[in-house]
């Protein structure tokens, strides 16, 4: 869309305002985020830039919001639930989801409209509402695995927000994983069969390398799904469960500290992380499966 | 007729091919199988369990069962107060509720329909034990063994339990009260609650109705079924104490239900509070939807809300409009720079969607920890204004804690939604359409408007179904930015739920919403198709 030679100066001057237009657009998008990596780097307790800063006098940046998020106990103890319930979410979310994302993707499925409804609903559902309704429930379930298997509360509370955030994962799993399955050419399964494959080795050595990177992309959802998800942990959490979205929530509503803008960086650090492996995953199976050109 | 064609095996290729298609399905659902029963069981079944709750009213008539039955004779129209005999109900339900502490519930479960109904039960429940009293002092001093609980049991229970009572060992659980035949026909209303008297001591107490002297209600109830049947004939050995008190009975001084309630809290006089009970006597009501769009159900049938305590239309109409703002903001920012992602060479456009693309995988606590900081009162945004002269430093602009703030970053949030389907339909769309609209005469606006923005409604249409669906259920941002004025209908759910716990308020709100979502969600899944839906472009 470049400009020809004989457009007109209204042309052009339009041309150029547009190009401006969608430039602040876009500058509207990801200046919030940039603008908190300096601000996390303040040396005062201040959520605006400070003079020293501006000057780019370097007493006016420290690490000491970074300080105190490694060394608070308050932001360690909720990174550490972060770390725990992410990572068994996801492993329940990408088991399951990718089973049944195979076997949606079979040619002859009964109900295969209504399934996927009821499978993707976790997505469709407001949180605010799958939040209340796990509430009731995951008490009750507490309270009866705590009774017939003995576990503790803590280890019953850790269950409980595992699976309620395996249950919220498992749309994104279904629909990276699907998407990936239609260009999976189903002539290469029966090739194996032919060859004497049984359907497990099939499966391994035959298909699942080829949707891998689907399944991959479909887990770091899943996983940002619930690293980042705090209405539902909020309700079905109890405070040993306190999860780093969570801690933020309460930083923010009740009294806000700065160390929340040095949390807010690392996270940042992390999406950029997976945003990147997404990309290179994505691109990898389009040439996997010689969708775009290399 | 031609000869049926056999598969290898010698079967009809029919059956053969119809065996494998049944395979092949069967396989399918297996692999499917985990995946919907553990969606089921973990989603699905919690949100009706709570949708459930929104109908659910079985707490008046389970804790107050005779209060509710005995409603059943009250003609509102022509009298204010109940019949007498509803108070005698009330007492002996309460006195039961009080041991069982499940009357404080009921109070929380009532107040939430009339203001003050809690207290009123509380207060009520402190002295509910004392009425009676004046009939057990009466019997106990016409004979003192109505003051052995061993006199009761032999009168009330049943031959084979007060066996197998003493043929308890201790260990275990005592065998749970039987009440005798005799005793449920001749003392109807004495064997009715001393049956909630054993079971309460039983269960709740682990004690024994042999141990303990029953409640003074007891004693009540008894003086009433005496009355109603002086000669009352009891075989066996209490046969000579029971029409002694019978023939005593009717020269007992008495006491006046009504006028010991009334004594303790004289809104048991008022109309309103018995009305609120008698509306809300049924297992399941339709009131909390009613309060959900700020109705009210009365004797006289269904009715507005008091002015000063209609809220939710407001806030559901408030959430609506600012879902519509956010969404036409959404399409004002998100248009251009889709465009451009479309009609730009490969390369660039890559790399602008990665601007795109960051907010999206950003988390959302850190977009929204970044507009609570910029849009403060000392915040960037204030400071940048007052620098550059827009705004005066004493006068900054309020961009938190209202609506404005909730727009911002809500759309902010949201953008990347709308986007990336615009885009992804946008690509489709030759630019050389253009091209030739121009050379057939068309202006450039006429172009645009009337060959390029058309191709492109489908791409709003989903963008803005999906904006729309999303921020209309949103809880943290609007939580966080909006202050009061700047929340949703969420915020109030949630408030519901863990403050003031009305849980059936905030059940009925929830199916509302989730009806409103489904409906748009149903509308998206018609004219994109769910299976359409891309993540990360």
């Amino acid at each position: 869309m470049s400009l020809p030679i004989y457009a007109t100066t209204g042309q052009k001057i339009w041309y150029y305002t547009f190009r401006v237009i969608v430039g602040l657009i876009l500058f509207f998008l990801i200046a919030p985020i940039i603008i908190i990596i300096p601000l996390s780097f303040n040396a005062q307790d201040f959520f605006t830039f400070t003079p020293e800063m501006l000057a780019l006098d370097p007493e006016g940046y420290s690490l000491k919001h970074y300080r105190d998020f490694f060394s608070n106990q308050d932001w360690i103890r909720p990174l550490k639930n972060s770390l725990i319930i992410a990572p068994f979410a996801t492993i329940i979310s990408v088991s399951l989801g990718t089973l049944a994302a195979i076997g949606l993707s079979q040619s002859h499925v009964p109900f295969r409209r209504g399934i996927m409804a009821i499978l993707i609903s976790p997505m469709i559902v407001p949180l605010i509402i799958s939040a209340t309704g796990m509430f009731f429930f995951y008490s009750q379930m507490g309270l009866w695995m705590e009774n017939t298997f003995g576990i503790s509360k803590s280890l019953s509370g850790y269950i409980k927000v595992i699976l309620a955030h395996a249950a919220l994962g498992i749309p994104f799993v279904i629909i990276t994983v699907t998407a990936t399955l239609v260009g999976f050419d189903q002539s290469l399964t029966r090739a194996a069969a032919n060859m004497g494959a049984t359907p497990t080795v099939t499966f391994f050595r035959v298909q699942m390398p080829l949707i891998l990177p689907g399944v991959i992309s479909g887990g770091l959802f899943a996983f940002i799904t619930s690293f980042d998800e705090v209405v539902v942990v909020l309700f079905v959490g109890a405070a040993a469960q306190k999860t780093l979205p969570w801690q933020m929530f309460t930083g923010l509503r009740e009294q806000i500290s700065p160390t929340i803008l040095a949390v807010a960086t690392v996270l940042v650090g992390i999406s950029i992380l997976l945003l990147a492996t997404v990309e290179l995953l994505r691109r990898r199976s389009e040439r996997l499966r010689g969708m775009s050109p290399t | 007729m031609a000869e049926q064609v056999l598969a290898a095996d010698g079967t009809p290729l029919k059956a053969s091919l119809n065996r494998a298609l049944r395979r092949q399905k069967m396989r399918a659902l297996v692999l499917i199988l985990p995946l919907l029963l553990f969606i089921l069981a973990t989603f699905i079944y919690p949100i009706g369990q709570m949708l459930f709750r929104s109908v659910e009213n079985g707490i008046v008539s389970e804790t107050i069962p005779r209060t509710v039955v005995a409603l059943d004779d009250w003609d509102t129209q022509e009298n204010d107060l109940p019949p007498a005999p509803v108070f005698d109900a009330l007492a002996k339900d309460l006195a039961v509720a009080v041991e069982l502490k499940e009357h404080t519930r009921l109070g929380s479960r009532l107040n939430y329909e009339l203001s003050g109904i809690s207290s009123l039960f509380r207060k009520t429940g402190r002295r509910v034990d004392d009425i009676g009293e004046i009939y057990t002092d009466q019997l106990v001093a016409l004979d003192p063994a109505w003051e052995d609980p061993a006199t009761w049991v032999t009168l009330m229970a049943d031959p084979d339990w007060i066996t197998a009572q003493a043929a308890w060992d201790g260990e275990g659980d005592e065998p749970a009260f039987v009440m005798s035949a005799s005793a449920i026909d001749l003392l109807p209303q004495t064997a009715d609650i001393y049956a909630d008297f054993a079971r309460v001591i039983q269960s709740e107490d682990n004690d024994s109705p042999t141990d303990e002297e029953p409640w003074h209600i007891v004693s009540l109830a008894l003086y009433q079924d005496l009355i109603a049947s002086p000669s009352v004939d009891i075989p066996g050995p209490l046969a000579g104490l029971v029409s002694t008190a019978a023939a005593a009975a009717p020269s007992f001084e008495t006491e006046d239900v009504i006028a010991t309630l009334t004594e303790v809290d004289d809104d048991w006089q008022n109309p309103e509070v018995w009305e609120t009970i008698y509306t809300y006597s049924p297992a399941y009501t339709n009131g909390y939807f009613l309060n959900a769009i700020d109705l009210q159900k009365t004797t006289d049938g269904v009715e507005w809300q008091p002015e000063n305590e209609q809220v939710y239309l407001t806030l559901f109409l408030r959430t609506m409009i600012m879902s519509m703002t956010i969404t036409i903001s959404c399409i004002l920012l998100g248009y251009p720079v889709a465009w451009m992602l479309a009609n730009l060479p490969a390369r660039k456009a890559n790399l602008l969607m990665i601007l795109v693309l960051l907010p999206f995988w950003t988390s959302l606590l850190v977009r929204t920890s970044a507009w609570k900081v910029l849009l403060q009162n000392q915040g960037v945004i204030n400071d940048l204004l007052v620098w550059v002269g827009f705004v005066a430093d004493d006068n900054r602009l309020a961009l938190i804690n209202n609506a404005t703030g909730t727009v911002i970053a809500m759309t902010h949030i949201l953008l990347p939604f709308m986007i990336l389907p615009l885009y992804s339909v946008m690509q489709t769309i030759p630019i050389s359409y253009l091209r030739a609209a121009k050379s057939l005469g068309a202006t450039n606006w006429t172009a645009f408007w009337r060959v390029y923005f058309p191709q492109s409604i489908p791409g709003i249409g989903a963008g803005s179904i999906l904006v729309f669906i999303l921020s209309i259920g949103y809880y943290i941002t609007p939580e966080i930015v909006g202050g009061t004025k700047g929340v949703f209908i969420s915020n109030r759910i949630a408030y519901h739920i863990s403050s003031s716990l009305n849980w059936g308020l905030a059940a009925a709100l929830g199916a509302i919403l989730l009806a409103i979502v489904l409906a748009l969600y149903w509308a998206y899944d018609r004219i994109v198709g769910i299976d359409n839906v891309k993540l990360g472009g």
